[in-house]
């Protein structure tokens, strides 16, 4: 470092030689060394004080953002079994009122620490006491086998088994809590809701997982902590479910039928109303899966959506919808049904002999299945296969249970013109219960496209237009005219104009072809005929009416009339004002006329 | 002048410091209580759930038909069926109101001056 001199020779020297006081130099160059080490220190200073007003600043911005996000934020909600990272909530399942089908009940489960014990095999005896299907020797092994620390016992205790456990005295016996899933409702509506089962346990508490049904698709949801106190709404209608069900388990019992099924569903939303399928359990104490026998006859398999079957002449509509629909035929059109109709080998017969020559509207009131053939022979198997496949027959079933995306329809391949014929009739391809209700609203709404939901909704589907609204109102004319002049005689019910199609289809056999006394009987209804707000669909597996002087299968005597009571029980409690006949025959014929 | 000053400094970091520290214990308290108020209510939902679940089960409609099969004789309650829609046509109009009779003897209370409207007199009052 050059140190600058205060007194400068040069400088000196020339003042002096001009008589002037060198000390004025020295004074000079003083101020001036002066003057620069203020300015280096007030900017040093002018720094600091930045980097400090910086740093409380930012510590302000800080506590500001922090205070604004507690202020934003959403007060938390107290959820009491978010312990341990398990979370034991599940949102609660209503039906479409708010009627609780499933919900959470608080109840403990009983686990040992085994080293807190004092008396293992005598706490192991007592606890065989309270629960006898448990093996009070097994138990004492493993409370005293050393390699355990911890024994689960049981996963949920009622409060009479849990002062029992608590009188045993046994301090290395400890409670811990759980949340239980419920269905108050029993057996109603178990094929909806499915189960509910434990999955990864705590000693505060034990997720709940679905098993089946809505509360396996719905999972996340359900789960979802941010809506775990929003009950999940379904479509389903309590009082519609249960009346449903005790008046088709009425109809099985009578007419002695292995299963049975029903769907009920809005014409307009496609909310389904109601699904039953019999026999059923209890999704409390839900069965496992059976490890032999037929899978189809197990009370946890869902005949209305996994069950598909060759449901018969209930499909004869929708080959007459598409022959109307493509202007090909008009409901007075003469259709030739002298029988039988060959193709190759293969001859197709209608149960009686019905004439040579009948009216659209007449095949379909005497169910002829050479009438529904010759009518798409004339169409094509192509169109058919187009046409079934825009009311959703060729996929599988669209609803919101877990089990439905598993099952499909079985297809004809390749879809020759023989298989086109037979599925005319309903042979040669498999329909679910549920799919047909859906194919049946979107016959009868309009022609609007209809896919099954089991969540509630207030404004119609708003789907393809799939037939015309004047082919519909033609369909409606016939369906009413079909139970009122036709094979569905005992679904005329006072008040209730009901429009419908019955199937009555030889269930195939173990070894193929078609068992003799195994029929599967459909009615597919709607209701009110002349403006249809419902489609309900009833089927009846080997049902056999035995009133009669010989046993009858068809469904005119096994169905029918099990689904008429459940309209004239079902119809009032929906609010449905009654209509008198004559007055919904003028509407169905001016709405069919009309363009 | 200065020994002043540091005198009011020194006292307002003292009553700070017992501001801080008064602060602390209220907020601690504070959030004891909120504590306990959230067992409370976790108790109380826990209650509600359990109460929930009873009504259900107790309003299960299996229930609900047995207790109607059991108390018929009682209730009368039948499923509700399509005659018991109305028409608006159906309903009487309202039957003529009786007229009262009053052959039979009529209580009036209160006084006839004041029916007739009469007032006694200046002489009637004077004693």
């Amino acid at each position: 470092m050059i140190r600058t001199p205060l007194r400068p020779l040069a400088r000196i020297l020339q003042a002096r030689a001009q008589g002037e006081d060198p000390d004025h130099i020295e004074q000079e160059n003083l101020r001036l060394r002066r003057q620069a080490l203020r300015d280096t220190g007030r900017v040093r200073a002018e720094l600091r004080l930045l980097v400090l007003a910086l740093l409380f600043l930012s510590g302000f911005v800080l506590l500001g953002a922090r205070m604004g996000l507690l202020a934003a934020t959403e007060p938390l909600q107290v959820r009491a079994g978010l312990v341990e990272d398990i979370s034991g909530a599940r949102a609660d399942i209503t039906d479409r009122n708010g009627r609780v089908l499933a919900t959470n009940l608080a109840t403990h489960a009983l686990y040992a620490e085994t080293r807190r014990m004092v008396d293992p095999q005598r706490a192991a005896r007592e606890l065989g006491r309270i629960f006898p299907d448990m093996d009070a020797e097994r138990l004492a092994a493993r409370f005293t086998d050393p390699a355990r620390k911890f024994v689960w016992v049981r996963t949920r205790l009622s409060p009479e088994q849990q002062q029992a456990v608590h009188d045993i005295g046994e301090p290395g016996l400890m409670f811990g809590p759980r949340k239980m899933r419920v269905y108050p409702n029993g057996r109603i509506a178990a094929h909806v809701l499915g189960g509910a089962r434990f999955g990864e346990q705590g000693v505060r508490a034990a997720e709940l997982l679905g098993v089946a049904g809505a509360e396996l698709f719905f999972e996340e949801r359900l789960r979802d902590p941010a809506r775990a106190t929003e009950p999940l709404r379904l479509s389903i209608d309590l009082p519609l479910q249960a009346t449903i069900t005790e008046v088709l388990s009425g109809g099985m019992t009578v007419l002695n039928a292995r299963g049975a099924s029903a769907v009920m569903m809005d014409a307009q939303t496609g909310e389904v109303l109601s699904l039953v399928s019999l026999p059923d359990f209890d999704p409390n104490d839900r069965p496992a899966p059976p490890t032999e026998g037929d899978p189809a006859d197990s009370p946890i398999f869902n005949r209305a959506v996994q069950g598909y079957y060759e449901l018969g002449s209930v499909m004869k509509s929708f080959a007459v919808a598409q022959a109307l629909d493509q202007g090909d035929v008009t409901p007075d059109t003469v259709i030739d049904t002298r029988g039988p109709l060959k193709w190759g080998r293969f001859e197709i017969e209608d149960f009686r002999d019905y004439g040579s020559e009948m009216s659209v509207t007449k095949v379909m009131i005497k169910s002829s299945n050479i009438g529904t053939a010759r009518m798409i022979q004339a169409i094509g198997a192509e169109r058919q296969k187009a046409f079934l496949r825009g009311f959703g027959f060729l996929d599988p079933a669209r609803i919101e249970l877990a089990e439905a995306a598993r099952a499909k329809p079985i297809l004809p391949d390749p879809w020759s013109e023989l298989s086109a014929m037979t599925i005319s009739y309903g042979h040669g391809m498999t329909t679910s219960p549920l799919a047909l209700a859906a194919g049946y609203a979107t016959l009868v709404n309009g022609g609007q496209k209809i896919t099954p939901t089991l969540l509630r909704r207030d404004a119609p589907q708003e789907g393809a237009q799939i037939i015309s609204p004047q082919s519909s109102a033609r369909m409606r004319h016939i369906l009413h005219k079909v139970v009122h002049e036709g094979t569905a005689s005992f679904a005329r019910i006072a008040g209730y104009p009901v429009g419908g199609k019955t199937g009555s289809a030889d269930k195939p056999g173990p070894n193929g072809g078609y068992e003799e006394d195994a029929v599967l009987a459909t009615f597919a209804s709607v209701f009110p005929s002349h403006d249809p707000k419902y489609v309900l669909i009833v089927t009846l597996d080997e049902a056999i009416d035995t009133t009669g002087p010989e046993p009858r299968r068809t469904a005119g005597w096994t169905a029918v009339p099990v689904a008429a009571e459940v309209i004239r029980r079902v119809a009032p409690l929906l609010g449905v004002r009654p209509t008198a006949r004559a007055e919904a025959e003028a509407r169905l014929r001016a709405d069919a006329r009309a363009q | 002048m200065r020994s002043i000053l540091y005198l009011v400094t020194a006292l307002a970091v003292i009553g700070l410091a017992t501001w801080a520290y008064r602060e602390n214990h209220l907020t601690q308290q504070a959030m004891n209580t909120r504590a306990s108020l959230e067992r409370e209510i976790a108790r109380l939902e826990a209650e509600i759930a359990v109460q929930r679940v009873e009504w259900a089960y107790l309003n299960r409609p299996d229930r609900l038909r047995a207790l109607v099969e059991v108390n018929f004789e009682a209730l009368k309650l039948m499923p509700i069926t399509a005659e018991h829609f109305g028409e608006i046509g159906d309903i009487a109009y309202p039957a003529p109101q009786a007229r009262l009779d009053l052959g039979a003897g009529v209580e009036v209370f209160g006084s006839l001056e004041a029916l007739s409207g009469a007032r006694p007199t200046e002489a009637e009052e004077q004693p």
